[in-house]
């Protein structure tokens, strides 16, 4: 390889990193509430206009990862007038605890809002204890 | 690619331009007080929303996720166009919040659109969250070909 051409070589490199460095900052953070009872956490999500097969929940390890595209009916011929929304793209990830347990996360989205109900492990819930009497 | 109309390509330096812009704007407006349309607020509220237009209609989108769609009143008056509702969610009194960054309560938005609508034919969906206004423009108003006679 010459020189001349090592060089373009590093430079597409280079503006291949800063581009994907890119597309990372333009994904939009969803509003989430995140709660506990008893049980476990209840994680919420806004998601408008991501449809189901549009979302990705991962878990590795203890992240726990958001990923959702939007989908709009979109006509032919449309002209953007006004935008809010300008990416397409969520993503947000948690770290979950360790008395969390990441394998039985139940989900559920509907009308653009993400449930995940995330229970606690068994050996962490509290435990009755039943006192025999004595007598 | 449709999505073009409102999601310019990832990684666009106008992008991030103009998002940097609109953080600028809003912040600037929360200092302020305020400017501009007196109805229209400022770009982070609940529900955010997109406008476009197409040859034959205007077309607004509402991302309004948790809706119940019953509830939600969509209104025509001159040519402002206004949506108002409430999302309240259903919560287990036990549960304990750390986090509450989703807006909870009413809502109304307000958005002037263009002279040349239709008030007569407005149509409304909901789907995954999002609410479609689709308002048509009228029939004079549409570009046209103009037959040059020989």
């Amino acid at each position: 390889m010459s020189q001349e051409q090592a060089l373009q070589k590093k430079e597409q490199q280079a503006v291949q990193t800063v581009q994907e460095a890119t597309e990372q900052e333009v994904i939009m953070q969803p509003a989430v509430d995140v709660s506990e009872h008893a049980n476990g956490i209840v994680l919420r999500a806004d998601l408008p206009g991501v449809h189901k097969d549009q979302l990705s929940i991962e878990l590795e390890g203890d992240q726990l990862v958001i990923d959702g595209k939007v989908r709009l009916d979109l006509p032919e011929q449309l002209d953007a007038r006004y935008a809010e929304i300008q990416t397409s793209r969520y993503r947000r990830s948690f770290t979950l605890g360790k008395d969390l347990d990441g394998e039985n996360i139940e989900a559920d989205l509907k009308k653009g809002v993400l449930t995940l109900r995330i229970p606690k492990r068994a050996e962490v819930l509290p435990r009755k204890i039943s006192i025999k009497s004595g007598d | 690619m449709l999505h073009t109309a409102f999601f310019s390509r990832p990684g666009s330096l106008y992008q991030e331009l103009s998002r940097v812009q609109r953080q600028m704007d809003a912040l600037l407006n929360q200092a302020l007080g305020g400017t501009g349309n007196i109805r229209e607020s400022r770009p982070d509220v609940y529900p955010a929303l997109n406008i476009g237009t197409s040859p034959d209609a205007v077309h607004v989108y509402l991302f309004a996720s948790g809706l119940d769609p019953e509830k939600l009143d969509v209104s025509l008056e001159q040519n402002v166009l206004t949506i108002s509702g409430e999302r309240k969610d259903a919560v287990d009194e036990n549960e304990k919040f750390y986090t509450r960054e989703r807006f909870q309560g009413e809502f109304r938005r307000a958005v002037s659109l263009p002279e040349d609508i239709d008030p007569d034919q407005v149509e409304a969906s909901y789907n995954d969250g999002v609410l479609h206004i689709v308002v048509k423009r009228q029939e004079s108003s549409k570009p046209r070909q103009i037959e040059v006679k020989s």
